[in-house]
C-alpha cells in the first residue's frame, strides 16, 4: 500500500478547564490516500471542525493537542515550530471555512487577499500573482475574473464569495484541501456547484479533499471513503459505499437511516432517540451504549477500539470483535 | 457623496445655529452688557442712548440675526475686561492651544493604539497586565492632579521640564506664533501635552484592546491564519485595519474633547491658550469673550465631526458602495 498523504494516528485533543480536562478528541486514528477525497461526518459536536483545526494547527487555546500524532506525507507535522507549522497552512493544507460571508477581510480587495496569499508562499512578482490569481477565480467560476478581481468582497454574492474563499484555500495549491462545511451557509440553490467545483479543481490537481458536512447526500456524492465521528471517537470509516449501503456500526446504522431519498425530504442527522453525551458525562464503555438498540454488558464496560473489517473497512464496537465472533462461530 | 456632504452640511449648520442662540443668551442673562461699558458716572439717560445705539432694544430675533451675521464674519465684539477685539485675542491665543491640542492627539493616538495593539496581542504577560494596571490610574486621576503631579516630579525635584509657560516662541506667517521651533518651546510642550493626552489616550487603548481583541475572534482572520499568512501579516494587515475602522472616529472626536479639556491643563500649565484665556474671561464676566470661546469650541466640534464621516468613509469601502448603490 503507498504511504497516505495524511495520516492521523490516535490523535487526541484536550481542553483544560477549571473542572477537569475535557477530551474531545479521543484517540482518532485514520488516513487521507493521495487525491482521495474523504467525507467526515457526525452529529453537531462530535468533534468533526477539532479534527480539521487540529491537523492545520490552528486549534484554539486552551484547546492543545495532547496525544498521538499527524503525518503529512511522511513528516511529522503536529509537533511542528510554528513558523514551519506556518509555511504548510496555505501552501500544503489549504482550509475553506463554513461561511463565506464572514471568512474574507470586508476591507481589502479580493486581488488583494489573493496575491498576498500566492506571495506569501510562491516566489513569483506581483504581475505574475495576479494573473495566477485572475485564472484561479476565472477557474472556479467566477464570470469577467479580470475586472471582479477588484471588488471587495461585499460585491459578490454569498455562493461566488465561497468560490472567492476556494480560490485563497487553493492559492498556493495544496495537496490537502480541509473543507469545514462549505455549503452550510449557502443558499440551497448553490450548494451542489460549489462541492462541485471544489470537488473538480482538487481533482484535476490531484489535491486530496477531507469534506466535513452534516449532509450524507453530499457525502455520497462526492467521497471516497468516509469517517463517521461520536463524541470524539471514530464510530466507522470505510469506503462510502459499504458504509452507506451496509453500515456495520449501529450509530452509522442510525445515522443512514436519516439519508434524505430522492422522494423524501432532507432531515439533519438526528433520528436516533437520545443525544450524544457531553464531553464531561461520557459513559464509560463505548460511548454510544445509552442510545444503541444493540447494547451489550460489555459495552459498558470495555471501551471497543477500531478495529479492521473485511473489504478496508474499521469499525469500533463489540458487535464485531473477532475473538466474539470465532467464539460464537 | 455630494449628498451626504450636503446633509452633513446642513447639520452642521443647525449645531452652530443652536449653539449661537445659546452664546447670544449670554449676552442678555449673564450680566448687563451696558454696565461692563461704562464708567461710574454715566447719567441713566446716556445709558439708555448707548442702550439703543447698541440695537439692545430691538427684537430678539432682529438682534439675534445681528449676531449671528457678524460672528459668521468673526466680529465678536470687544472684550469688556482687554478692550480689545475678540477676534484678536482669540487669534493669537489659538496657535498655542492648537499645537498643544495636536501635539496631545498625536500621542495619545499613538501610544493608544500601540499599547492597544500590545496588550491585546500580548494578553496575560506582564508588561501588558502592567500597563493596563497603569492605564486604569491613569482615566481614574483628575487631569489637574496628574498635572500637579508632573510638574513636581519633572519640574520641582528633576528639574528636567520647565513647569509653566510655552518657553520661546517664534512666528510663522504674520500671526502664528509656534513653540515647535524652538528648544525651550518644545521642552516647555512635553509636561501640558502628557496631562492633555493622558486620559484619551488611555481611552483609545482601552478601545483598541476591546476592538483588536474582537477582530482577532473574527472567521477572516482564521482564515487568514489558514492561509498561512505570517502573524506580522495578520496582525497588523488583516486585524489593525479592521481595529482602526472604529477606533478612527472615536479618535477624532476625542480631538474636541482633547481641545475644550485644554482648559484645566492650560490652567494648570499657565499655558497661554484660548481655554486660559476663557477661564479668566469667566472670572471678569467677559461675556464677548465667552460667547466666542463657545462658537469656537462648537466650531471644532463639527469641523471633526465632518472630517471624521469623511475619513471614514474613506477607509470602509462597505460605505462607500452602498451610498453609490443607494442613490442609483
Ligand atoms: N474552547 C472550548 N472549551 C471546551 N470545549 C470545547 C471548546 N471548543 C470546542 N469544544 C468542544 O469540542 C467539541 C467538538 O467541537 P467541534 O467544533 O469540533 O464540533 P463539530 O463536530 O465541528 O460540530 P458542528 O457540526 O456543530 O460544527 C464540542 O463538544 C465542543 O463543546
Ligand atoms: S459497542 Fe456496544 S454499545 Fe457500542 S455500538 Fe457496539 S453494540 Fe452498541
Ligand atoms: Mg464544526
Amino acid at each position: 500500500m503507498p504511504e497516505p498523504l495524511l495520516s492521523v494516528r490516535d490523535l487526541v485533543v484536550e481542553f483544560p478547564t477549571r473542572r477537569g480536562v475535557l477530551r474531545a478528541l479521543d484517540k482518532v486514528s485514520f488516513d487521507i490516500a493521495e487525491g482521495e477525497v474523504l467525507g467526515m461526518v457526525g452529529e453537531s459536536g462530535a468533534g468533526k471542525s477539532l479534527t480539521g483545526a487540529a491537523i492545520i494547527g490552528l486549534l484554539e487555546p486552551p484547546g492543545r493537542i495532547a496525544g498521538g500524532e499527524i503525518w503529512l506525507r511522511g513528516e511529522r507535522i503536529d509537533n511542528l515550530a510554528r513558523e514551519k507549522m506556518r509555511r504548510i497552512r496555505g501552501r500544503r493544507i489549504g482550509m475553506v471555512f463554513q461561511d463565506p460571508l464572514t471568512s474574507l477581510n470586508p476591507l481589502y480587495t479580493v486581488a488583494e487577499q489573493l496575491t498576498e496569499t500566492i506571495r506569501t508562499h510562491i516566489d513569483v512578482s506581483e504581475k505574475e500573482a495576479r494573473k495566477r490569481a485572475i485564472a484561479l477565480l476565472d477557474r472556479v467560476g467566477i464570470p469577467a475574473a479580470s475586472r471582479r478581481i477588484d471588488d471587495y468582497p461585499h460585491h459578490f454574492s454569498g455562493g461566488m464569495r465561497q468560490r472567492v474563499v476556494i480560490a485563497l484555500a487553493l492559492a498556493a495549491e495544496p495537496e490537502l484541501v480541509i473543507a469545514d462545511e462549505p455549503t452550510t451557509a449557502l443558499d440551497v440553490s448553490v450548494q451542489a456547484q460549489i462541492i462541485d467545483v471544489l470537488k473538480e479543481i482538487c481533482a484535476e490537481r490531484g489535491a486530496s479533499v477531507m469534506l466535513i458536512t452534516h449532509d450524507m447526500g453530499v457525502i455520497a456524492e462526492t467521497a471516497d471513503r468516509v469517517a463517521v465521528l461520536y463524541a470524539g471517537r471514530l464510530a466507522e470509516i470505510g469506503p462510502v459505499r459499504d458504509v452507506i449501503q451496509a453500515a456495520e456500526h449501529p450509530y452509522t446504522v442510525g445515522l443512514m437511516g436519516s439519508i434524505p431519498t430522492l422522494t423524501q425530504t432532507a432531515d439533519r442527522l438526528t433520528q436516533i432517540p437520545g443525544a450524544m453525551p457531553r464531553l464531561n458525562a461520557i459513559p464509560t464503555g463505548c460511548a454510544f451504549n445509552p442510545r444503541c438498540t444493540r447494547v451489550m454488558d460489555r459495552c459498558r464496560i470495555d471501551r471497543p477500539e477500531l478495529a479492521a473489517r473485511p473489504g478496508g473497512r474499521q469499525v469500533s464496537c463489540w458487535l464485531y470483535d473477532t475473538a466474539m465472533e470465532a467464539a460464537d462461530g | 457623496m455630494i449628498a451626504f456632504i450636503l446633509r452633513r452640511l446642513v447639520q452642521s449648520v443647525i449645531v452652530m445655529l443652536t449653539v449661537a442662540l445659546v452664546a447670544f443668551s449670554l449676552f442678555r442673562f449673564v450680566g448687563d452688557p451696558i454696565a461692563s461699558m461704562v464708567g461710574q458716572e454715566t447719567t441713566l439717560a446716556e445709558r439708555a442712548e448707548l442702550r439703543e445705539a447698541l440695537g439692545l432694544n430691538d427684537p430678539f430675533i432682529v438682534q439675534f440675526w445681528s449676531f449671528v451675521a457678524r460672528a459668521a464674519t468673526g466680529d465678536f465684539g470687544i472684550s469688556y475686561r482687554l478692550q480689545q477685539p475678540v477676534m484678536e485675542l482669540i487669534l493669537s491665543r489659538l496657535p498655542a492651544t492648537l499645537e498643544l491640542a495636536l501635539v496631545s492627539g498625536i500621542l495619545a493616538f499613538l501610544f493608544g493604539v500601540g499599547f492597544g495593539v500590545y496588550t491585546a496581542l500580548r494578553r496575560g504577560n506582564w508588561l501588558s497586565g502592567s500597563i493596563m494596571t497603569i492605564s486604569l490610574i491613569g482615566v481614574s486621576l483628575p487631569t489637574f492632579l496628574i498635572g500637579v503631579l508632573l510638574i513636581w516630579v519633572f519640574a520641582v525635584e528633576l528639574q528636567w521640564l520647565p513647569s509653566f509657560g510655552r518657553g520661546d516662541t517664534v512666528y510663522i506667517g504674520d500671526w502664528w506664533r509656534t513653540g515647535l521651533l524652538t528648544e525651550s518651546g518644545r521642552a516647555s510642550l512635553i509636561l501640558p501635552a502628557i496631562t492633555l493626552g493622558l486620559y484619551q489616550m488611555t481611552l483609545i487603548m482601552r478601545l483598541v484592546r476591546a476592538e483588536m481583541l474582537e477582530v482577532l475572534r473574527t472567521d477572516y482572520i482564521k482564515f487568514a491564519r489558514a492561509r498561512g499568512l505570517s502573524n506580522r501579516a495578520v496582525h497588523f494587515g488583516h486585524a489593525l485595519k479592521n481595529t482602526l475602522v472604529p477606533v478612527i472616529t472615536i479618535t477624532g472626536l476625542q480631538m474636541g474633547s482633547i481641545i475644550a479639556f485644554s482648559i484645566i491643563t492650560e490652567t494648570v500649565f499657565q499655558w497661554p491658550g484660548v481655554g486660559a484665556l476663557f477661564i479668566r474671561s469667566v472670572q471678569f464676566v467677559d461675556v464677548p469673550v465667552m460667547a466666542a470661546y463657545l462658537m469656537l469650541i462648537a466650531l471644532v466640534f463639527v469641523v471633526i465631526n465632518l472630517v471624521v464621516d469623511l475619513l471614514y468613509y474613506a477607509v470602509d469601502p462597505r460605505l462607500r458602495v452602498d451610498r453609490a448603490n443607494a442613490r442609483h
